[in-house]
């Protein structure tokens, strides 16, 4: 999908460069990236330092940064109208937790058609497009950064480490307090939720994203993403693109 | 930020912020913060610029994590870009900064 987008205004003057987050590491990416052959440099981000560097709390999401490195729009949900028929119903066949998740899914808003006419006005107007941000802005925009948001990264950090070094139970605790200080990181909290599948999950694993049947007392984390998107309200998981 | 140790090179410690030691301080872009004794024989202490810089320490069993600045308010403290480097799959270090002069979509996405 950006592949092809990058294709047709890379030679306009736009470079895309994809960030894989992923704790896991290369090989959690590899089939993706592989799958996508994308020509432009694509990258894997075992420590969130997008979230730190550039407060990217969900994905996929896009930042802006115009050629004298000066970023015109900063991090916010980014995505491109399907080039395939996207379904509208949920496939049968799946087990519940993964119909369940498909059905809250499909109820999430985002505009993907304005997203890519606001990226091709830029790329064609640059600086005068309508949806450049002034510097002030794209600061405020950024989000806050208090000891709250800073410690999260910091706990997420250490967790991805203890993680990968083997020292799980230690690692979920410090995911947990990322998740505390900083409730609204959806990537903190579905990277941590991806790592510890019931076995039920099967191929979905990575997708379940909470406890199995009955299996409430072994999940290690407070919340899930079906009882986070139900309370929240899918329509309220993105923020709208705004100019 | 990981760290073994709450005393490093300067150089270990600027590549993991960003924030670069001069002599008048912790620099990033426009911001300085003094440091006065902060640093000694090419070691930084990180306990020191920590609390100047409002970072974040967390620690787990001889392991530290330092965490962002959070001085501005802000996540990004200007419209200034941040540097970013990280590998590709193939192990290949990359620099944002390699691509000034073009226009820049930083997409993020995971596999999960």
């Amino acid at each position: 999908m950006w592949q092809a987008l990058r294709k047709e205004l890379h030679p306009l003057g736009l470079e895309i460069v994809t960030v894989g987050l992923e704790v896991l590491g290369t090989e959690a990416c590899r089939p993706f990236i592989e799958a996508a052959a994308p020509e432009h440099p694509s990258l894997v981000d075992v420590d969130h330092v997008m979230a730190s560097l550039f407060g990217v709390i969900n994905i996929p999401n896009g930042v802006w940064i115009n050629e004298e490195g000066v970023i015109v729009r900063p991090a916010e949900p980014a995505s491109l109208p399907s080039r395939q028929p996207r379904g509208t119903t949920v496939p049968d066949g799946l087990p519940q937790r993964m119909t369940d998740i498909m059905t809250e899914a499909m109820k999430i808003k985002f505009d993907p058609n304005a997203y890519e006419i606001a990226l091709r006005d830029w790329v064609k107007n640059g600086s005068s497009s309508e949806y450049v941000l002034s510097p002030d802005e794209v600061v405020t925009r950024s989000g806050k950064r208090d000891p709250s948001v800073g410690g999260a990264a910091a706990h997420f950090s250490l967790a991805q480490h203890l993680w990968n070094a083997g020292d799980k139970d230690a690692a979920i605790t410090h995911f947990r307090e990322a998740h505390r200080l900083q409730p609204e990181n959806f990537s903190y909290k579905r990277q941590a939720w991806s790592l510890v599948p019931p076995p039920e999950a099967g191929p979905f694993a990575r997708f379940w994203q909470g406890p199995g049947e009955g299996g409430q007392d072994e999940w290690p984390f407070e919340s899930d993403w079906l009882s986070e998107i139900r309370a929240m309200g899918p329509e309220n998981y993105y923020p709208t693109f705004t100019k | 930020m990981i760290l073994k140790s709450l005393s490093v090179p300067v150089g270990e410690f600027e590549k993991g912020t960003g924030w670069a030691i001069k002599p008048e301080g912790a620099c990033l872009g426009e911001i300085c913060v003094p440091l006065s004794d902060a640093v000694t024989d090419g070691n930084v202490d990180v306990e020191i610029v920590a609390t100047r810089l409002g970072m974040p320490i967390v620690h787990h069993s001889g392991v530290w994590a330092l965490g962002p600045a959070s001085l501005s308010g802000h996540t990004l403290p200007s419209a200034v870009a941040p540097e970013l480097q990280l590998p590709d799959v193939n192990g290949n270090m990359f620099s944002l900064s390699s691509l000034r002069g073009q226009k820049v979509l930083i997409v993020s996405w995971a596999p999960y």
